[in-house]
């Protein structure tokens, strides 16, 4: 990758993205958890939930700041960093994040003060209703950064309009009810919950292990196994209805995952393992189980997958089109509107504005996309094709993470229904290991998701090149610098600080048990 | 989706315009004083005891009150995309300066009493203080140079090229404007912890609103004198069409001396702006004297509100006008998003500003009261 703008633009989001994630899953998670446990506590009025809740609450909290602080990093980029993106789709683009503020930032941000301040000021129940909104807050927040990042990757409910040369909204329901936003969305807060849960059963299991807190330890493993068993089968068939909507919204991306360079017989067969190879457009040493590529992706025996090869004809033809388009467009926009043009350009544009953004992936090699030759064309489409080994490795080993974490769960489940959780100690001791596990996935999904929509950053309607700010390569080099020197120095007091919480262990909390809001329900013991 | 054309674009655009300010009012007003209050941490407070109190003063609501800043960068990319694009991409580097700040402030609130060693608290306190200082200096630098004309124009397919440096940002207008900024944030503060606290902190925080009052009338006058002899405004010079499309290319545009000042002219009762600007800076320097904590807080809000606003109405209609090609220029008519996504925002937050406002104000109530020595004492472990 040479240094120019674009390469810079990418790194930097990346960066920040992938660091800012690293908080965000456990902040989505936790935040449940700490409810669901003072809930226990306001219904059975046993003390030692509270106990439970304010321990994982400083965790929390520890987290939480810096999940705060990088995200403000990654509204002000799109603007900084990507401002030909921002003015193409900012239409659409904009409402999205800007609804998360209204319906989720205050709410969690106001509410998160009132769960570490509010103790002693609020009731037990006014308390409990704190916590929940934070926990609200910051699952409504993730719904809505994934119904603009749905629309990334399925550009629904939106036209272009000649006149302003950018993106408008034609439908909005289209694009909140956008069904890769759903999956997506789904997806991504059962992962949060899956890193949750593994952080708690792993910090219990730990106590567990030094005889430690034990009753806190049982207790939060108890939660966070069933909890955590619940969410990691979500995730994995959420994982796959994402997968599914892929095949329609998506084939390019799908067919690089599974490197299938070729469109097979149906029903297609699954690549465990093997070597893709971008250059030869071959899976060397590929180890292959018949038909269950076919079966998760079309659900049926019948449709075949189009592989890349085929793919990569289609992006051809729709390039064409889209010069069409492109030259309709000049010719719309020297007389000023849609209306005055003759009818002949109006329908071209009509029938193959759709195909507008494949021209422009042309810009890469020539200015007017007009102009381009037989050989430019077939760079462009080939252009279209991720990087395939990095899509194959990374949804390999996040399905296989996803596949350890429901039998790791299940099996603590079994164990706490049994009464013997903490029985095994090197069961534990996996438990412990495991606590990383949960943030590799979770990178490595966001990963297949944004690499695997390269070389667009608005799927088939604006290529990634075309969408940075006309910035110096050395001011973003700078700005890089920057964000790692801070982020570096960040992780590690955010770790020390993590590391020294959890070695000291929850506040000893000697007030006694509060009082039952109903006499009917039996404490638990 | 026919329910939008009950309410025209051109009003549209101008509830947007409003909504613009309201959103960056209320960031001034609510986040303005815990900017304020950290660029006044090592000054108002000498021992640790105190230094906590102020802190813990907005501890529990700066979180809340710098989500207004992330709303504002919602809402300018959700209805006013090209002023997001222009602005963002183009003071990158001021930006940047505004992201590490705000990086350090969250995580320094929040991590500053997690261990009991002097050199960490200390390492975290400048954290707090930059935090404050910085984003308060460069929003108002940032306010100077876009009264003077940012350098930036679009090509045809409405690319932005920025065609400044970082350095011409820090002209001498712009610093006098930072300053303004940082001494208005300093005043709101002071009036914060006067309320907030007792004793050394609150007869501390006295002497230094009073001063900054007095220091952000003074510049506040001085800067409005400069922008009515020194620097040119700019007018539209063809036709306008208030429902027409959002390309900023289709208008021409010309600088013109004192141009920021015709709209008083044509508009007397604009000048309430200014006059609150002015007037309550005056009230709030009496108010420190006088000790009224309440009144001084509230005029202090008002002092804020008439500047912030009179920026927005001596400029309008423009928004972010091109000194590098004036026809560039971002106005209200020409730099919003579609008649549809400004409606759908608006019922978005018709919907959502009363329920942030009562549950805000709920909180506020829960937390009401001085903070002193006994609140932070660390019975709870969460007290920063």
């Amino acid at each position: 990758m040479e240094l120019d703008i674009v390469a810079l633009s990418r790194l930097q989001f990346a960066i920040t993205a992938l660091y800012h994630f690293l908080f965000v899953p456990l902040t989505l998670g936790l935040s449940i958890l700490l409810a669901i446990m003072e809930t226990v506590y306001v219904m059975t009025g046993r003390v030692i939930w509270r106990q439970m809740t304010k321990f994982w609450g400083t965790l929390f909290g520890i987290n939480f700041a810096i999940g705060v602080a990088t995200g403000i990093v990654m509204e002000f980029q799109f603007g900084m960093n990507w401002s030909y993106y921002s003015h193409y789709v900012g239409d659409i683009f904009g409402a999205p994040l800007a609804i998360e503020g209204l319906m989720a930032f205050f709410l969690e941000a106001t509410f998160v003060g009132l769960f570490f301040f509010g103790w002693d000021k609020l009731s037990k129940v006014g308390h409990l209703v704190a916590t929940w909104c934070v926990a609200a807050g910051s699952n409504f927040s993730a719904l809505w950064i994934l119904i603009a990042n749905g629309w990334m990757q399925n550009p629904v409910g939106a036209t272009f309009n000649p006149q302003t040369m950018r993106m408008e909204v034609s439908d909005f329901y289209a694009v909140l009810f956008n069904p890769v936003a759903q999956a997506k969305f789904v997806h991504t807060v059962s992962a949060g919950y899956v890193t949750a849960s593994l952080f708690v059963l792993g910090v219990s299991a730990w106590y567990a292990l030094k005889g430690r807190h034990i009753a806190l330890a049982k207790r939060s493993m108890t939660v966070a196994a069933s909890f955590g068993l619940a969410s990691a089968l979500s995730v994995v068939v959420l994982g796959d209805e994402s997968g599914y909507l892929s095949t329609e919204h998506q084939k390019m991306k799908l067919a690089s995952i599974e490197a299938m360079w070729e469109t097979e017989p149906a029903p297609a067969a699954f690549t465990v393992f093997g070597f893709p190879d971008q250059e030869s457009r071959e899976t060397h040493f590929a180890v292959r189980v018949p038909w269950v590529m076919g079966l998760i992706g079309t659900r049926s025996l019948t449709t075949p997958i189009p592989g890349i090869e085929e793919l990569v004809e289609h992006a051809r033809l729709r390039i064409k089109e889209g010069i069409i388009a492109y030259d309709a467009l000049q010719k719309i926009r020297e007389v000023g509107s849609t209306t005055a043009v003759s009818a002949e350009v109006r329908d071209a544009f009509e029938a193959n504005g759709a195909d507008l953004g494949y021209a422009l992936l042309l810009k890469r090699y020539v200015d007017d996309p007009r102009l381009a030759t037989p050989e430019q064309i077939d760079k462009a489409a080939w252009d279209t094709v991720p990087n395939v080994p990095r899509l194959f490795w990374s949804f390999r080993i996040m399905v296989g993470l996803g596949i350890f974490f429901i039998i790791l769960t299940t099996t603590f489940f079994i164990l706490s229904v049994r009464r013997k959780i903490d029985a095994y100690p090197w069961l534990l001791r996996v438990a412990v290991f495991a606590i990383p596990l949960p943030w590799i996935a979770a990178e490595l999904g966001w990963v297949v998701a944004e690499s695997g929509r390269q070389p667009w950053i608005i799927e088939g309607v604006l290529p990634t090149a075309a969408a940075v700010s006309s910035l110096g390569a050395s001011t973003v080099l700078l700005t890089i610098c920057g964000f790692v020197l801070i982020y570096t120095v960040l992780i590690f007091i955010e770790m020390g600080l993590m590391l020294r919480a959890i070695q000291k262990g929850p506040d000893p909390d000697t007030e006694p048990e509060a009082e039952l809001i109903s006499p009917h329900i039996v404490p638990a013991e | 989706m026919i329910l939008h054309q009950f309410i025209d674009y051109e009003l549209l655009r101008l509830i947007w315009w409003v909504l613009l300010g309201v959103l960056l009012i209320g960031f001034a007003i609510t986040d303005g004083f815990d900017l304020g209050i950290g660029t006044l941490l090592p000054f108002v407070t000498k021992t640790e005891t105190e230094r906590r109190i102020a802190i813990n003063v907005i501890g529990p609501t700066w979180e809340g009150n710098q989500v207004w800043l992330i709303l504002g960068g919602g809402a300018i990319f959700a209805a006013w995309p090209p002023l997001y694009a222009v602005s963002f991409s183009g003071f990158y580097l001021a930006m940047f300066a505004i992201l590490a700040a705000l990086i350090l402030r969250p995580v320094a609130f929040k991590y500053r009493s997690k261990r009991d060693s002097d050199r960490w608290r200390s390492g975290w306190d400048i954290a707090l203080f930059i935090g404050g200082f910085v984003p308060s200096l460069i929003f108002g630098v940032a306010v100077g140079n876009v009264l003077q004309g940012v350098p930036f124009r679009f090509n045809n397919d409405l690319r932005v090229f920025y065609e400044g440096t970082f350095f011409g940002l820090l002209n001498p207008f712009a610093l006098l404007c930072g300053v303004l900024s940082v001494v208005m944030l300093i005043m709101h503060g002071s009036a914060y912890l006067m309320l907030k606290t007792d004793g050394p902190i609150a007869e501390r925080a006295r002497s230094y609103g009073a001063l900054a009052a007095l220091v952000t009338l003074v510049l506040y006058a001085l800067a409005g004198i400069i922008l009515w002899l020194g620097i040119d405004g700019y007018v539209i010079t063809s036709a306008i069409d208030p429902h027409g499309p959002s390309n900023p290319l289709m208008k021409t545009v010309a600088e013109a001396p004192a141009g920021w000042f015709s709209n008083y002219g044509a508009y007397p009762v604009l000048l309430i702006a200014p006059i609150l600007g002015l007037a309550g800076a005056a009230l709030a320097f009496y108010g420190f004297r006088a000790r009224a904590e309440i009144a001084t807080l509230l005029v202090s809000a008002l002092s804020i509100f008439g500047m912030i606003a009179s920026v927005g109405v001596s400029m309008f209609p423009f928004i972010l006008p091109s000194s590098l090609d004036p026809r560039s220029s971002l106005t209200v008519w020409d730099a919003s998003s579609s008649h549809l996504t400004l409606f759908i925002m608006l019922v978005v937050t018709a919907i959502f500003i009363p329920l942030i406002v009562a549950y805000t104000s709920w909180v506020y109530h829960v937390l009401w009261g001085k903070v002193d020595a006994n609140s932070v004492d660390d019975k709870s472990g969460h007290a920063y």
